[in-house]
């Protein structure tokens, strides 16, 4: 049998052929990066790889690294080994890694979804052998409705709110989620402020020549009696810290997949909980694994036991390998990883 | 439904007291007596009788979804809630059913003599007609299981708003023996004398415990000190010659305790007691298990009575000569109970809760150290002059319970909680020590903080040793201060105890697992306390 082209290793998903490893969780001499979320693109790697449009983030956040671009759909061959970036649909720039050697093909897909949110290149199926997946979202109690009828829910919840007189005031991932929330927003309703850590990002992207609606930072200057029937964006981290007292009366709303349960949309003891996820739900997850046309599937995170189970019973050979991705987590400010990127950007104060 | 879905998804939405109330009232206006007769009556736990199995409920909406039925399963235990998962998985509605709350509830308990191929049409033509939070309600109704972000006491506080009606007149209507089916909104809440209904039992009156010590409660002779006892807070009511028990959580259970039936006789009409249905033999209280082995059973043998036999430890008199006392002073109640008990020969079927005196706290606290030799759970305070109050308020009546039982033991095993846990690591097992092996004694879900559960959560993805179903084993790892009121031998559970009330009391991260208990320590402490 020959070995695996890509291993799960203690450091990261690393292919032994071309000596490189793929978003490792572990300083490694070089790293291929599909996006630059916390958990799959981390400090200390000798070298980077990540396509152009991922580039200027991954860089504004791990600062003085040493990083090369690639475009995708572009080959790039180490040792003899066929890297290809191809995109994934879940943020601005991110990639799915196409690996060939020898006439096996592996994709390591990161994370992924196959709504086109008009900010991430749409995925693409890429036919393979292997194909490495997450399972954030994969149980059938996930279904996502369609994002325009998201978004109204939510620009009709910040027009009630701006007539009552309140601040509206919604999370989402600094990288991403934001972004996407920023471009559904009506600005016929009013203002939108930022917490540092969102505006830093969109000025990343901005400078990347993204359009995005107009926004003001919060600072120490900024009058709070502009906020009330305006509306705030802010990552999952502020949520209950000191900074977002000054916002009262206030009405807070999440954006995440994970609102689809009572459970979690309740301990989170929002206000509103808005299903709105970067990631693929159940019918999108089996929908993109069938147009790969792999035969065997590897679970890397998510509901993977429950989920792999599922393929191996409708004949494509599926496993299990530990990671240290953590999905959509930081969502819902579970996550160990981007909670320190975004109180590195601090609450502007 | 459409009313009633909207009205769910707002108390949903928020955890302000205010706005739910506002959401309630405005319901109550919007729909006619009928919805309104059936929102009160599942608001206070009164709902129809479950009509079809859940196990068949499954089966059809995996069928639908198109999952094979175990994948459904596991969905459920993420989810905690098998009428969201349901409604979760079923694909989108196909036409648009439109239909009143009581329809939905009458049509659910039309299903009760249907064939199985019957019931399914029926269940399956509704789920196609009805938007996903329609159908969650629908399915909560069907399964019997109806619990909203509201209490009782809101509702009643809307209701009160909505009649323009007092709250413990509302909260004194709105108990006992009605459901939707057997009064109408008119006669529940508008009629003049809602006392027609002669097993109409007072709304309890619930201690808070006390806030550290009772020394800023003024003096111990303000206050009737009497021992807390651990059994199942019941109200005896005699009147017209009929006799009535009533548990704490409304459920009329005079069936299952045949013992009280005497009272009928020796108690004179218009009576009304409250106490606790305590576990009791030989003059002295049993432990609270004895009395777990009979609730629940559907017929009450000559073998449990013997086993498990009750008496009614009274505190306090709510109706006296038919007439409602309950505004007369705790001093004056406990005179006219103390009068009328112990001129009955009542065999010990009722025994009059005995009042402690004590000339200091000091000396109150150090007896209430001795109360788990009386099978008792501490103190209950009471003050002298103050009327009997309604539901759960402060500042009259305080229970002051003695300090748990704790023990340090080691966690390994984890599980995702469910429900509003789901997600998290929230449910685990732990250990002592045997020699050198762990061995497990109890499981507890609560007690640490939102952030120490991610905290655990995140290490328990790190360092799962095994996974079985939706436990993991982990490393042993950590330590847990357990605290539980009580220990019993149990033939059931490996370690040999059975822990009462067992809740984690804090994370002992000082602690390496070396320093955790011994299988030992447990059995010193069955020794004493068993």
């Amino acid at each position: 049998m020959k070995p695996d082209l890509l291993k799960f290793t203690p450091k990261g998903i690393y292919c032994q052929a071309a000596d490189v490893y793929i978003d490792p969780w572990k300083p490694v001499p070089r790293a291929l990066i599909t996006h630059g979320h916390a958990d799959h693109s981390r400090w200390g790697n000798k070298a980077y790889l990540a396509t152009d449009i991922a580039a200027p983030v991954i860089k504004y956040r791990l600062g003085n690294i040493k990083m090369e671009t690639i475009k995708f759909g572009e080959v790039r061959t180490i040792n003899g080994v066929k890297f290809s970036f191809h995109p994934a649909g879940h943020i601005l720039g991110s990639a799915q890694i196409r690996v060939e050697h020898k006439g096996e093909i592996w994709v390591a897909s990161g994370d992924y979804k196959l709504e086109d949110d008009g900010l991430a290149k749409p995925f693409e199926p890429i036919r393979c052998h292997t194909f490495i997946t997450e399972s954030t979202f994969g149980l059938p109690v996930y279904d996502w409705k369609p994002q325009e009828e998201i978004f109204a829910s939510i620009n009709a919840w910040w027009r009630q709110n701006a007539a009552d007189g309140k601040t509206t005031f919604i999370t989402g991932y600094s990288l991403g989620k934001a972004q996407r929330i920023l471009r559904g927003l009506d600005t016929s309703i009013g203002n939108i402020y930022t917490h540092g850590a969102v505006e830093n990002i969109n000025q990343v992207i901005r400078n990347q020549g993204v359009s995005l609606p107009g926004t003001i930072r919060i600072t120490k200057e900024t009058d709070k009696k502009l906020f009330p029937g305006n509306l705030i964006l802010a990552p999952p981290s502020a949520l209950n810290s000191a900074w977002m007292k000054k916002f009262k009366p206030v009405s807070i709303g999440v954006a995440s997949g994970w609102m689809t349960l009572r459970g979690p949309r309740r301990r989170k003891a929002a206000d509103r909980g808005f299903p709105l996820s970067d990631h693929v739900d159940w019918k999108d997850l089996n929908k993109a694994i069938a147009m790969t046309e792999a035969t065997r599937v590897i679970v890397t995170h998510g509901y993977s036991s429950i989920f792999s189970k599922y393929l191996n019973e409708k004949g494509i050979q599926a496993s299990i390998e530990n990671t240290e991705y953590e999905g959509e987590l930081a969502e819902v400010n579970e996550s160990a990883e981007e909670n320190k990127v975004d109180a590195a950007a601090g609450g502007s104060e | 439904m459409k009313n009633f879905a909207n009205l769910f998804t707002r108390l949903d939405q928020t955890t302000k007291t205010l706005v739910k109330v506002a959401a309630l009232v405005e319901y109550f206006e919007k729909v006619d007596d009928v919805d309104r007769l059936w929102a009160m009556g599942l608001l206070s736990h009164r709902r129809p009788k479950r009509t079809v199995k859940t196990s068949l409920l499954r089966e059809w909406a995996a069928e639908i979804a198109g999952v094979p039925l175990w994948l459904f399963e596991d969905s459920y235990r993420v989810v905690g809630d098998l009428a969201e998962t349901i409604a979760l998985v079923l694909p989108p509605p196909v036409k648009e059913l439109d239909h009143s709350l009581a329809y939905w509830i009458e049509e659910i308990k039309s299903l009760k003599d249907l064939t199985d191929e019957e019931k399914k049409e029926r269940v399956l033509n509704a789920w196609s007609g009805l938007t996903r939070d329609e159908r969650f309600l629908y399915n909560k109704l069907i399964t019997g299981g109806f619990r909203v972000g509201v209490s009782q006491k809101l509702m009643m506080r809307a209701l009160s708003q909505y009649s323009g009606q007092e709250e413990s007149a509302i909260a004194h209507r709105l108990m006992g023996n009605w459901t939707p089916d057997n009064t109408s909104y008119a006669d529940l809440i508008l009629a003049e004398n809602p006392l027609d209904d002669i097993s109409k039992p007072y709304p309890f009156y619930l201690a808070y415990a006390v806030d550290g010590s009772p020394e800023n409660l003024g003096e111990p002779g303000e206050w009737q000190i009497e021992r807390k006892w651990d059994g199942i807070r019941g109200q005896v009511i005699v009147r017209d010659g009929s006799l009535f028990v009533w548990s704490r959580g409304e459920e009329l259970v005079t069936d299952k305790f045949p013992e009280y039936h005497p009272l009928a006789d020796l108690l004179p009409d218009g009576t009304v007691l409250d106490g606790e249905i305590l576990p009791f033999a030989n003059g002295k209280p049993l432990s609270f298990n004895i009395l777990q082995t009979r609730i629940g059973r559907k017929n009450v043998t000559k073998k449990i009575l013997e086993s498990a036999p009750v008496s009614l430890m009274v505190y306090d008199i709510l109706e006296f000569e038919g007439e409602d006392i309950r505004q007369k002073s705790m001093d004056e109640r406990r005179q006219i109970l103390v009068e009328l008990i112990t001129g009955l020969p009542t065999n010990n079927i009722i025994i009059l809760s005995e009042t402690l005196e004590f000339d200091t706290w000091e000396a109150a606290a150090a007896e209430r150290e001795n109360s788990r030799l009386h099978l008792s759970e501490g103190f209950m305070l009471k003050r002298k002059n103050s009327p009997y109050q309604i539901g759960r308020k402060k500042g009259d009546w305080w229970k002051w319970k003695v300090e748990p039982l704790t023990i340090d033991a080691v966690m390994i095993y984890a599980q995702q909680g469910s429900g509003r846990r789901a997600n998290l690591y929230t449910d685990y097992t732990f250990a002592v020590w045997d020699e050198e092996k762990l061995v497990p004694f109890t499981k507890a879900y609560s007690g640490l903080t939102d952030a120490e559960f991610r905290q655990i959560t995140s290490w328990v993805r790190k360092n799962t040793l095994e996974r079985f179903g939706p436990v993991r084993s982990v490393k042993p790892t950590h330590v847990f201060e357990i605290a539980f009121e009580g220990i019993n031998k149990s033939s059931r559970h490996k370690s040999g105890v059975a822990l009462r009330f067992p809740r984690i009391l804090r994370w002992r991260k000082d602690k390496p697992i070396e320093e955790a208990n011994t299988l030992e320590d447990l059995k010193g402490m069955l020794a004493v306390y068993g």
